[in-house]
This record gives C-alpha cells, structure tokens and sequence, in this order.
C-alpha cells in the first residue's frame, strides 16, 4: 500500500507544495485504493471519475503557482456527504426523489474549501435526508463498517466516515443533526466534530432539521480536523443562523497554543451516559476518562431526564423535517410521474410516496402531525420547553466544567438489518449525542479503542465556540492512545 | 323572516399590496422588476427554494414595512419574526410561504391601527389589526382558461417578491365604504413610495363579507378598487336573495369573475385549512430597535391627512375639495405647482377636479405620461380672468391643453379665438347691424324684449364671438341715445 494513503493531510500538503506532481501520483494511490475498497463498503454515491480530477488539479497548479504556500488545502481531496450542495456534480441525500438533481450552486463550505484549493472526490452515501443512524436507509444501497462489513458504519454521514476509514478520502464533511458526525465517526474510528450551531455556514446543506443541523469535518487525525474545521467556520451573509461575529479563527493554532500550555481543565463525566452503555463501550471509554484524569480534575455530574432529550429531538427533528422536506414534490426536480388526469393533491401524494423511502415518509407524517393544530401545544411546544431547559442545564454545568464526556454511542456497530426489527432501539442509541444539537454546542468524538475490531468512540461537549477546547483534548487522547492515522485493513 | 333591509353589513377586507419600489425580493438579491419579463428568468437558487438554500432578509422591506405601519397608526413590534404557512401548490416554491402570524409566541410586524376615512361628509374610524410582511408566490399560468388548457405552466418570475398583507377589523358597513377606504390606503401608500398600485398585480384583495347573525363568506383575489366594489355589491344582493329566501348563507370563499361580473363558489369553509405554522428556523427573531424606527419616522413624507389639512389651511381649499386632490397625489402635485402662479386656489381646484379629471379619463391617459406645460392651464384661468375667454371657451380649450401642443395666447392671437370686448369695434358692428335693420331697431325701441334679436344679429356678425353682455350694454345705450335725441 502506498506510503500516501494514511499520511495526515498537513504532511501531504507539504510534499505537494515542495513538488505539485506528486498530488498526481497522490491521486493515483487513492483510486487505486478505491477501486480496492469501494465495492466492499461503498461508501460513495457520486465518484468524481479520475481523469476529471487530473485535469481539475493540473489547473489548479497552473492557477495557483504563486500561491500555493497559502492555500490550507492545497491537492487535497475531500468527500462531501451527498446532502451538501455541489454546483454540477449530483447531490442526492440518497433519495430516489433527487436521483438526479445537479445544484446549480456550490454550498458556502464547498466554495471555501475550493477556494483553499481543496478538490472534491465525491459525495459520500448516507441515510436518506439524513434520517437514520446507520446509513441503512439510503435510497440505493447501505454503507458497510470497514472494520467489519457486516456491521453498519453509523449514520447518517456513514459514506463519510468509511470513506476516511478505509483510506478512500483523507478529508471528508459530514452533518451532524442529532449525531450523524459522532455516531459514523465512533463506529468507524475517526474523529468527527459537531461545531458550535452557527459558526459553520448551513448554505446549501439540504436541511433535515433546520435548528439542529451543522456541518462539521471528520479526519483520521486532530491536526487535520482542525485544519478542515479553519477552512469552513466563519460569518456567512447568506445564512442568517450563522453567528456575526465569529471571524476566521485558525484552530490548529489554537489547538497549539493549547497543546503547549497544557492548561488543567475541570472534566464532567456524565454518570447517566456511562450507565446506559454496553460493557465493552462502558470499559473503553472509561479507560480513556482515567486517561484524562490523570492529569485534568474529573467529577461525576448527572443529566437525568435522557429519555425527555430524545423525544424532544425527535420531535423538533421530525416537525422541522415535514417543513424542510416539502419542497419535493416533483414538480421542479424529484421524480417526474405523469401528471395528466391527476389533481395536484393526486400528483404530490404520488411522487411523495414513490420518492421517499419509509423512514423519511414515517418523519414526514409524524412531524406533520406535530405541528398539526391542536397537537402542536401538546408536543412541539413542550418540546420547545424542554430544550430551553436542557439549555439551561448545560449553562449551569458550564459553571462548573469546561467539558463534559460520555460514551459517544452507548453500543457497538450493530449488524446490517438489525435495528430494522427494533426502530425505537435506534432512536434511543442516539440518546449522548441529541442534547449538543438541541443546545447547540460544539461536541467531539474520539477514538479511542477496539473491541473485538470494532472501534469504540468518546464523546466531549463544552460550551458554544470552545472547539479549541474539544481539538486540545481529543489531541491530549490522540498522543496517548495513539490513535491516528489508522486505515483498516480491507 | 326577517326584513332584509335592516340587515347589518360587516365587511372586512384583507389587502395584498406589493412593495414594488423594493429593487430586490423580500429573502435575496434577485431584482423585483419582474413585470414583462420571460417566464422563470427573474429567479435564483433562493426564490426557486432549490434545496439546501437559506433566505436572508431585505432591510429595505422592512424599512419600508415600518413605515406603512406608522402611517396606519400601527403599534410596530420589537421583533422580526418569521413563521412558515404550509400549503401544497405548485406555484409556492417550497410548499411553504414565509409570512407572519399572530399568535402567542408569534408577532406581526404591525398591529392595532387605524384609518381615518370620511363618507357622506361623516369621519369614520377603520381599525388596522395587523400589517404581516411575506413573499408572494410564483404564478400559474394556463393555455386560454383554466379548464381548456393542456397543461399548467408555472412562472416564478414573481416567486419571493415583498408583499404587504394589510388586515383591517370588520369594521366596513358597505360596498362604497370600502371603495373609500382602499381609495384612502392606496393614496397613503403611494405618498409613501413604497408601491405602485397602477401595476398589474401590485395590489389584491380578499374580502369578507356577512349580514350580523349569518355565515360569512370570503371573496378571493380581486384585482381593483372597483371590482371590489362590485363584487360586495353582488354579494349582497345574493346573500340577501337567499335570506329573504330563508335559506342559510354558507361560510365559503368564492371567486369573483371580473367578466361576467359574479362570484362563482371555490370550496366550503366549514374546516379552517390547517397551515401548520411555526417559526421559521432560518430566520431567527431580530430586534426591531427603537432608532430604527425613529429613523424611518423621521424620513416619513407628508401623508395625504397632513396635505388635507394644510390644504384646507394653506390655499382655504374646504374639506372636500381638498380630500379629493390630495387623493390623487399627482392631481394634487399639479394644484401646487400651478398655485405658484395663481392665487385664485378655489378656480384652480374647480377646473382641476372637474374638467381637468374628466379629460384625463375621457382621454385614458395614465398620469404618468402625462406632459403638460403648467403655464398653459395658468394662462387659461388668466385669460378666463380677464375676460379674454369665455367659460364656454375655457371648457373648449382645455382638452386641447392636455393633449398638449397649444399655447394659449398663441392661439388665441393667431385664431382670434377671444371673445370680443373690444368697445370700439362693437359699436361700429351695431351700428352697422342698426343700418342694415331698422325695422328691427323700431321694435326694440317700443319693446325692450326685441333688443334680444338685435343682439342676435351682432352675435351672428361676429362668429358668436361678440361678450353678449357688452353688445347688450352698447345696443341700450344707443337705443337711448335715439330716444333722447328723438331721432
């Protein structure tokens, strides 16, 4: 296997900018290596082919000649999660509906990571609109575990993570609404980080959850995500959820800055969260508290009401996704079906249910009800009262520590088709991760053992805009655990 | 049964107005300027409701929502907040229109306002309940009519333009009382230069109609002041038929066909449609500043109350005359403009109101295209003054005036169309007439009704040109000269 395949990005960049060809000889061991993997796991959905990238770089070099030093992703490709908007290559959130939908418009994260000189390689598989927790409900196939192609990679940015697992991407995006950064990045042994609700542009990300989705990087490493992370935070004009006054901040600075200072920081482990876990999951991540505990000052805190925090999730999650989703309906993009004879309301009904898979139809019809008059007091209010509450918890906490960690999945990559049988299983699975995005702070996972082969993640929240915070600590776990740059082995 | 010429009429009336001298949509950067434009050419990811888009507000809109909003007297919140109504159309971009709602946990941008408007010479006060700021959707468009055509087109050219939803209280008792409060809205909007209500489109109206004690029914979509008018005007008699009938008056929502001038039933009302607001989660609340506001008060223009007064001050105009200029801005405009330069403001405004209307429309011409030399109407009450031109030649000449290339002296220097007072001249003229007819003068002298046929002579000597007032004087003092010198 080529030397490049697990080599971090900010090495890369390096050999790239002393001689631009090598990003060609780059290329080449990575479509070799995808033509290795990809049928095993498939982790993508659009493959941008070879030849288009070649010819995409070589311009590239032309343009850049001068500028090459300060480009943060110089020739280095990325996988996009298909439900982030590309200008002329396919973007479907792995639904029949948008099969072939081409955006005339790159999303506000792509143009930034363009402009650094980052190259898009594809658009990574996903559970359809992004609802899901295991990649299984794609419209056109699942994704498999790189670890164990018999398990699920997490979801829904699961094409994401195998991607950077299994050596096909070294970068890749992902979005996070309850957890589909973490959940994949857990299972699949990368780092995923969900940024803060608002430091990172939303334009062009086709929504599931409007008040809940982010998109955020994953890497096989710290440096790399933060470097990811600096390319795409910062005020977008055209997002007015995206926060005024954050300018770009460099986080692998910050995250030096940290590093060597070593500062002592006050850690709370949520005693729920660790009991809810499977054994081996409860075992690892344990571990890896005592790891920090070691040097950081740890204290149990309890965040009692878990199973409130995800039905308030779903709830706002399901309500904003019967909204978002209504735009589809087959009569600008989406299926065409013959529409002769038929109302309107024929007609939606019609592209509705052949466009959309059942988990995406079932969230539709919940959500529709939610904010249904009449129900929208009993549920979605309520809902809306509970996070104010679970925000006002996490302020509180906040006093006190400066991160809080958990298990970022209480269990391990279950089998392919196992949770179809039990889908309340699932939902619950999600119960660590939701409580960041209805509060809308930033939350890291970490890799940080194996079990069996399977990797096992961990998760870290602090309060809005302390990336900096959760990159010094994922880095602190990272140099003692040693976990970067691991590819599996395929 | 009840007597139905005592049934009360409650009307309310909820009005569309688009804000058509924003230059860009309501929620991005495309051009508002859609009006004869090709289908689906005025569009952008954002209007479209491509996936993955995200609206941003346009600051001017609200400006200028604000500044409706104060003009009707409104209390202006101190939040923006957005909401989404959902309805499945095809011609609404994401199945879901940006507006605003009243509600707890909800605010308009607007609410509890009031228009002062006058019927019968009476004042009378209608309520404002709220002003909502929203995108208009895109259009269907069909091949000939609705039921014959092949296919629906859909035009999204208009698709996120700024529109304006004015909602009033119930509180109009007839047609021609709505007529006259949307004439009053319609000029307070337009002294505001926020809309022009001569576009197509740029102004709709929802109607809503019931006799106290009966169902209610709303009237969709209708597109003038006047239709307005007669669709009410319909649907009293209808409603009434059907009560004095003892029928029951159905809570529906028709259609009023401009063409064949009736409301045509859509669907029944009996289950409100339930749009599944709630906030939208892309456009956070945003604090309205109370700066803000004061900026937009401080550069309010004058509106058309503040004229009405200062007109009844300034050129001792009485109230109805003054109402009735103001309300046609540009009428009023020409008033002042011409009372630079003539003083006598009551004649001014007469010739304006009458005449000068009256030609205007005689002719159709738009107002806007109107070129027209102040100086020549001036001039004409000048000449009208002085005795130059008679009231007949007044009423002749001015058509002429607007249609434009006359001058008035010139005209009546190089035509000799005046009147004649010259003294001299006409006294030579009966002398003449008393030469050519003596029999006739014989007859006045003994019988003071025949003077009449001697001016009659001079009239048709002189074109009819001749002041009949003048010859008359001239003919009885040269008949008294006769007399006392017995000749």
């Amino acid at each position: 296997m080529s030397k490049y395949l697990s080599m971090p990005i900010h090495k890369l960049i390096e050999e790239f900018k002393t001689d631009p060809s090598k990003t060609f000889d780059y290329l080449d061991s990575l479509y070799d290596n995808i033509k290795r993997v990809e049928n095993k796991i498939r982790s993508f959905i659009t493959i941008i082919p070879q030849e288009t990238l070649d010819r995409y770089v070589e311009n590239l070099i032309k343009e850049n000649k001068h500028r090459i030093d300060n480009l943060k992703l110089f020739g280095i490709p990325i996988a996009v999660k298909d439900n982030i908007s590309t200008k002329g290559i396919r973007t479907t959130c792995a639904s029949k509906m948008l099969e072939n939908y081409v955006p005339p418009y790159n999303a506000t994260v792509v143009e930034k990571i363009l402009r650094e000189g980052g190259i898009i390689i594809g658009k990574t598989n996903m559970d359809e609109f992004a609802m899901g927790s295991t990649t299984e409900t794609s419209a056109f196939y699942p994704t498999k575990n790189p670890w164990d192609t018999t398990r699920v990679p997490g979801g829904s940015s699961g094409g994401s993570a195998t991607a950077l697992a299994s050596g096909e991407a070294p970068l890749a995006l992902g979005s996070d609404t309850g957890g589909s950064i973490r959940n994949p990045a857990s299972f699949c042994g990368v780092y995923g980080l969900k940024p803060t609700y608002g430091l990172v542009s939303r334009y062009g990300l086709i929504a599931y959850a409007s008040s809940m989705d982010q998109i955020g990087p994953m890497a096989r490493n710290v440096v790399d995500l933060a470097i990811l992370l600096s390319v795409i935070a910062g005020h977008d004009p055209r997002d007015s959820t995206s926060v005024p006054f954050v300018q770009s901040v460099d986080y692998v600075q910050e995250l030096y800055k940290l590093h060597h200072k070593e500062p002592k920081l006050r850690i709370g482990v949520i005693k729920e969260f660790f009991e809810g876990s499977e054994e081996p999951v409860k075992k690892a991540t344990a571990k890896a508290v005592d790891l920090l505990c070691s040097y950081h000052e740890c204290q149990e805190i309890s965040l009692p009401f878990s199973k409130q925090i995800i039905a308030a999730y779903y709830i706002i999650a399901m309500a904003e996704a019967s909204s978002n989703l209504a735009r589809f309906d087959g009569v600008r993009y989406g299926m065409k079906i013959d529409f002769t004879n038929r109302s309107w309301d024929e007609a939606f009904t019609e592209v509705r249910t052949k466009g959309f898979g059942y988990e995406v139809r079932k969230r539709i019809a919940i959500g529709a009800y939610i904010l249904s008059a009449g129900y929208r007091d009993m549920y979605y209010i309520r809902a809306l009262k509970l996070r104010r509450v679970l925000k006002e918890r996490f302020d509180q906490i906040f006093k006190g520590y400066d991160i809080v960690v958990s298990p970022t999945m209480p269990i391990l990559p279950p089998r392919l088709g196992e949770f179809f049988e039990d889908p309340l299983r699932i939902y619950l699975a999600d119960v660590n991760t939701v409580a960041a995005n209805l509060v809308g702070i930033p939350a890291i996972s970490i890799p940080v053992d194996f079990y069996n082969g399977l990797p096992i993640g961990l998760q870290a929240m602090a309060k809005q805009f302390s990336e900096p915070l959760l990159l010094y600590i994922a880095k602190q776990l990272e140099d003692r655990t040693g976990f970067r740059d691991i590819l599996a082995q395929l | 049964m009840n007597n139905d010429q005592t049934l009360k009429t409650i009307i309310g009336l909820e009005i569309h107005v688009q804000l058509t001298k924003l230059k860009t949509k309501l929620f991005c950067a495309t051009s508002a300027d859609y009006r004869e434009k090709k289908p689906n050419t005025h569009v952008c990811p954002i209007c479209l409701g491509l996936p993955g888009t995200l609206p941003t507000v346009n600051r001017k809109a609200v400006e200028y929502a604000i500044a409706v909003a104060k003009a009707l007297n409104c209390e202006i919140s101190d939040r923006l907040m957005f909401v989404r109504k959902h309805y499945f159309y095809p011609d609404l971009p994401k199945n879901y229109q940006i507006s605003q709602y009243i509600g707890p946990g909800f605010a308009p941008i607007a609410k509890n306002g009031y228009v002062k408007i006058t019927v019968d010479g009476k004042p009378k006060i209608v309520r404002i309940r709220r002003i909502n700021i929203e995108e208009d959707p895109g259009r269907v468009v069909y091949i000939g009519s609705i039921e014959t055509s092949p296919y629906s087109l859909i035009d999204y050219n208009r698709s996120g333009v700024t529109l304006l939803e004015i909602v009033t209280e119930p509180d109009l008792g007839s047609p021609k009382e709505a007529r006259i409060f949307l004439e009053k809205l319609i000029a307070i909007l337009e002294y505001l230069g926020v809309t022009d209500p001569g576009l197509e489109g740029a102004f709709r109206v929802d109607a809503n109609i019931s006799f106290e004690g009966f169902g209610r029914v709303e009237i969709k979509n209708i597109g003038s002041i006047r239709d307005v008018e007669k669709a009410l005007t319909y649907e009293i008699v209808r409603q009434r038929r059907i009560i004095a009938g003892g029928g029951k008056i159905e809570r529906e929502t028709r259609h009023w066909d401009s063409n064949k001038g009736v409301t045509i039933s859509l669907r029944s009302k009996e289950f409100e449609e339930d749009y599944r607001y709630f906030p939208d989660p892309d456009l956070p609340p945003l604090r309205i500043s109370k700066e803000f506001i004061e900026q937009v008060v401080k550069s309010l223009p004058e509106l058309p109350d503040e004229r009405i007064d200062r007109f009844m001050k300034q050129y001792s105009l009485d109230e109805y005359r003054a109402t009735v200029l103001v309300l046609n801005k540009w009428l009023a405009d020409l008033f002042e403009m011409c009372a630079k330069h003539y003083d006598k403001y009551k004649k001014l405004a007469d010739l304006l109101i009458t005449d000068f209307l009256r030609w205007i429309n005689e002719f159709n011409i738009d107002y806007k295209n109107l070129r027209l030399d102040l100086l020549q109407i001036v001039k004409l009450l000048r000449l009208w003054d002085e005795g130059v031109l008679s009231v007949k030649m007044v009423k002749e000449l001015l058509p002429q005036i607007i249609k434009g290339g006359i001058d008035v002296e010139d005209y009546v220097k190089s035509s000799g169309y005046t009147r004649l007072v010259d003294k001299e001249y006409l006294e030579k003229v009966v002398e003449e007439v008393f030469r050519e007819s003596p029999k006739a003068v014989q007859d006045a002298l003994e019988n003071p009704k025949a003077v009449n046929y001697l001016i009659g002579l001079v009239m048709k000597k002189t074109s009819g040109r001749a002041d009949p007032q003048l010859v008359r004087e001239i003919i009885l003092s040269m008949l008294d000269k006769m007399r006392s010198t017995g000749s």
